[in-house]
């Protein structure tokens, strides 16, 4: 207990998580008609999909990584931030779903948008079954690793490209570039950064946590 | 010129009255909720949520903190 260390990075990650839940509900925010007071969503459901970007991100560069040196910490980072990132997109689908109801009428329509992510994490789920399904341990880094590239070079187009070459009910689909840096209103710019900032910060917590576990069960299997 | 006249009247009776509707057609938002106050009731249920998480996850982090200072110990 004693002697306990909360590092500088995730007291930030606190305080900007309760600005921006507070913020999130009582800063004003434009008055849209079909949004409504629903566009506050916004503050929670883009923030999860920037978390789970950055961590297969992560995820993939420590595949590389691992690819270039064979050390087995780096595989364990890419499995760990592939998990976190998994968790964080079924959150924004959940949350997509809800606001999906109040604001198109359904929980799931036939926007490109949804199937291709959906699509996408499906594609890191069977990077898990693949995990799972192989008993030797470079084996598995290796035949994951590569995996863990196609996964992610699949995905970037299934969620950035495709979606904006048909019609797709989200903003700045069908042509136009999504969330643009002077075309959100100035009100929703505080928080939604912040929010963005905060839960990228709260995930790679998680990540660094769940590895440092993995670490040490690493450790203890080597000493037994 | 009598029915002219009442025509005239009633077009500008139409006109007003969609101007009306124009005004008085901005987007609902939660602001019975907010003068009421009882949006600050929601903002301290999330509130009170976000603050049990992040104490579960300080916890799991000093855990893990401490299980590595024993295994260095070793």
């Amino acid at each position: 207990m004693k002697e306990y260390k909360l590092e500088w990075w995730k007291i930030l990650c606190i305080v900007l998580l309760y600005y921006s839940v507070v913020g999130g509900f009582l800063l004003p925010v434009p008055r849209l008609f079909i949004l409504n007071e629903s566009i506050r969503l916004f503050y929670f459901h883009f923030p999860m999909w920037c978390t789970m970007l950055l961590l297969f991100l992560l995820s993939v560069i420590y595949s590389v990584k691992y690819l270039r040196t064979g050390s087995l910490p780096h595989d364990d980072f890419a499995v760990e931030a592939a998990k976190v990132g998994v968790f964080f997109g079924v959150l924004g689908l959940a949350t997509g779903m809800v606001w999906a109801k109040a604001t198109w009428g359904a929980f799931w329509t036939n926007d490109p948008k949804l199937n291709n992510t959906a699509i996408g994490l499906m594609i890191y789920v069977a990077y898990f079954v693949l995990r799972g399904s192989l008993q030797d341990e470079t084996q598995r880094g290796r035949l994951s690793a590569v995996y863990n590239i196609f996964a992610f070079a699949i995905l970037i187009p299934l969620i950035f490209i495709l979606p904006r070459m048909t019609d797709s009910l989200h903003p700045g689909n069908g042509g136009n570039p999504g969330f643009r840096l002077f075309d959100t209103s100035h009100d929703m710019k505080l928080v939604i950064y912040t929010a963005v900032v905060a839960f990228c910060l709260l995930g790679w917590w998680i990540t660094t946590l769940l590895l440092r576990l993995k670490t040490y069960s690493r450790l203890q299997d080597e000493m037994d | 010129m009598k029915w002219t006249r009442l025509l005239l009247l009633f077009g500008i009776l139409c006109l007003s009255a969609q101007g009306h509707a124009q005004t008085s057609g901005t987007p609902e938002m939660a602001d019975a909720l907010r003068s009421d106050g009882k949006i600050y009731t929601v903002v301290v249920g999330l509130v009170i949520i976000l603050t049990g998480v992040i104490f579960y996850l300080i916890r799991i982090d000093r855990k893990v903190q401490r299980i590595e200072k024993n295994q260095k110990k070793q």
